[in-house]
């Protein structure tokens, strides 16, 4: 198994161990592959989630059979809902003892199955190599996503007779298509073409093929405005002319209007969740849809689809830049720009006493380096992110589909571990931080210049908002009460942290937590009652 | 609308249960699922019949699709498809009746498989629609037992649904 990983160039892995897993971390410690590990295997889903998504490569992630394995399984589904490309290697109980409830047993590929795109058990230790191979080429091409690979203690044990890794993978059902349909591209052309309000709609399919450089190019050469899903955010950077901006329920208006008023709107590698577009049977009413997906599934799925392309988004995009030559009518582009300009600047509400939440993202944005990595948690501090931290070279890294609170610090360790020069910031509020902040412990054991910012409202706040405005008012079960010391939290780690509570201390506390590359925390105080948008 | 969709798959343990999982979690209906293997002892083929309109029937390729050890899925159009079920019906057929039932029986061609002094069990291969006329016509009396098997099918003429995907 451990052999496998190294013939995959698997570098590192997140994990924790347990009794049937043994074997396997025996092995393991004989490797050059670095273990990290976590504090709840929960996070090594996210952890190796964060790695994948920044190194472009499948994270790997381990845990023991029963607890761990089930304890994982939040972490698997939130990576299936974003499709990223992870091995999940788990341990499991004596094969013969399979079925019998012995100790630590789970059924945990049965659990799974819904989160996974495909599970293996393994039965015969001879299978193992051809199982790991077509795990990672499972997991990595077509639509990513997580597969499981669940190995019986006693096949971790066995001799394996021939170990053959150089057998190229064929599985007869899995046969995923990259290119195109040329007829489908040369419709798709023509219809951009003769569009006069055109609108591309990127989401994370950009990140998963690759193909920021050509979404680029493409949108320039036919000058055709971009906005983006939650998990599109940074497809194009955030300041490009042409992008627009998230659009969706908590999105913002100059993208809400585009797609509302486009005649054409192309569909980059997003799925259009509902949260993206609450009515997509009314956009393609009004407009062209062009669906450009690696999964055939996904079109006509959410939204109608009259010029369907299945097909990698990076190859298809490259077919549209050699073949469309084309520039969209100024009038449309300069309508679009006109409003972004108007809305550029965050509707802000600074109260005394408390940090300016969009202000303070408009400002860690501009002292973080270009490349630099956000992962943004769940809830309002994902909004605040989402619509005023700046990306430019970077990522933005959040759990858009499943919306997991407690992403963000593991996702931030893998991030950091994939790419230790970048900087790399989680940004979450004080109800995910406690969900999340046992990996305080895991960053300090791996040295990792992780730094994060906890937005304190003492509330759960989304759910607040909702309370206020659905449900006339009452809040219940949304106070974080207790108010614990977060800068005295970070400190027992031997974590440098900084509490502020006003805007004139912002810029020097960004300063002093970007000043060098240890972690850090800094909890900003925000007023319990801030909206969302 | 019911629409029979033909699949097949690996012939592994456990792709049974990803399938029909797919089915329960993506609010698909399941009238009737029928497994065997095939010419090719690899592959096993489902014939599977779900309610649904065009979109479910879509959706529901697609997602079968996705599935890594389904390597073929058809949707068999009704008119262009040979469908047929399995019945063993134990009816109540007593002195004096024995005959009347043996009688349905013969005209619906269904074979007789098991006789007791109180019942007879036959056995009926057809059409759905021509099982419930055999049904409707033992009812009166009085069916003790019924197992069927879910439809199978298969196209009409010569041509064959070939392990090649999409």
């Amino acid at each position: 198994m451990v052999k496998c990983l190294e013939m995959e160039g698997v570098r590192v892995a997140f994990g924790y161990p347990g009794a049937a897993i043994c074997p396997f971390y025996d092995a393991l410690s004989g490797s050059s592959i670095r273990h990290v590990l976590v504090r709840t295997e929960q996070n090594a889903a996210h952890s190796a989630s964060g790695y994948s998504r920044v190194s472009g490569k499948p994270g790997v992630c381990i845990a023991t059979s029963g607890p761990g394995a089930t304890n994982l399984l939040t972490g698997i589904a939130s990576a299936y809902m974003d499709s990223i490309a992870l091995v999940v290697i788990t341990g499991q109980v004596r094969s013969d003892l399979l079925g019998r409830d012995v100790f630590q047993e789970a059924d945990i590929t049965g659990a799974a199955e819904p989160f996974t795109k495909h599970s293996y058990l393994v039965k015969n230790a001879n299978e193992i190599p051809r199982i790991f191979k077509e795990a990672f080429h499972i997991a990595s091409t077509g639509r990513p996503g997580p597969v499981l690979i669940d190995v019986p203690i006693d096949m971790q044990k066995a001799e394996i007779k021939d170990f053959d890794y150089d057998t190229p993978v064929d599985i007869i059902g899995y046969k995923p298509s990259t290119q195109g349909h040329s007829l489908q591209i040369r419709k798709a052309i023509e219809a951009i073409k003769s569009s006069s309000r055109p609108v591309i709609c990127a989401g994370g399919g950009v990140f998963s093929a690759k193909a920021r450089g050509e979404l680029r190019q493409f949108a320039e050469q036919c000058n055709i405005p971009v906005i983006s899903t939650m998990m599109g955010i940074g497809a194009l950077p955030s300041e490009h002319r042409l992008n627009m901006g998230m659009l969706g329920s908590h999105g913002c208006v100059p993208a809400n209007k585009a797609i509302r008023d486009a005649d054409l709107v192309i569909l980059a590698g997003a799925r259009v969740g509902d949260r993206a577009v609450a009515a997509p049977g009314q956009v393609a009413e009004r407009a062209t849809i062009i669906h450009i997906d690696i999964d055939p599934a996904e079109i006509g799925k959410n939204m109608p689809a009259h010029i369907p392309i299945v097909g990698d988004l990076k190859l298809v995009l490259a077919e549209f830049i050699r073949n469309c030559i084309w520039e969209a009518p100024q009038e449309w582009v300069q309508q679009v720009t006109e409003r972004k300009a108007r809305y550029f600047e965050p509707n802000t509400q600074p109260v005394e006493g408390f940090v300016e939440p969009k202000l303070f993202m408009r400002a860690l944005s501009r002292k973080m380096r270009p490349d630099s990595i956000l992962c943004a948690d769940v809830g309002q501090n994902q909004i605040w992110s989402a619509n005023n931290f700046l990306i430019q070279d970077g990522y933005f890294l959040t759990s858009g589909g499943m919306g997991t609170m407690g992403y963000s610090i593991p996702c931030a360790v893998g991030a950091k571990t994939a790419q230790r020069d970048r900087q790399v910031c989680a940004v979450c509020g004080d109800g995910a931080f406690q969900m999340s902040m046992m990996e305080l412990g895991t960053i300090c054991q791996e040295g990792l210049g992780v730094k994060i910012v906890v937005m304190r409202n003492t509330r759960l706040g989304m759910v607040r908002e909702l309370q206020d405005r659905l449900y006339c008012g009452r809040q219940f079960a949304v106070c974080l009460n207790g108010k614990p010391d977060y800068v005295s939290i970070a400190k027992a780690y031997g974590i440098e942290a900084l509490s502020v509570s006003s805007d004139s201390e912002v810029e020097a506390a960004i300063d002093q937590m970007l000043k060098d590359d240890k972690p850090f925390l800094l909890e900003c105080s925000v007023n319990p009652d801030y909206p969302s948008l | 609308m019911k629409h029979t969709i033909s699949v097949l798959v690996e012939n592994h343990a456990g792709v049974l249960s990803k399938v029909s999982g797919l089915f329960a979690r993506r609010g698909f209906n399941i009238d009737s699922l029928a497994v065997g293997i095939t010419e090719d002892p690899a592959i096993s083929r489902m014939t599977i019949v779900v309610e649904g309109d065009e979109y479910v029937v879509e959706q529901l390729e697609k997602q079968l699709n996705k599935l890594i050890p389904v390597i073929k899925v058809k949707t068999l159009a009704p008119k262009e498809t040979i469908a047929r079920t399995l019945s063993l019906i134990k009816v109540a057929a007593g002195n004096g009746k024995r005959a009347e039932v043996m009688r349905i029986s013969e005209l619906m061609g269904a074979r007789i498989v098991d006789v007791t002094k109180t019942t007879l069990t036959l056995e009926f291969t057809d059409t759905v629609e021509r099982t419930e006329t055999l049904e409707a016509l033992l009812r009166p009396y009085g069916i003790k037992e019924i197992v069927r098997t879910g439809i199978i099918a298969l196209e009409k003429g010569p041509n064959a649904t070939r392990p090649t995907k999409r």
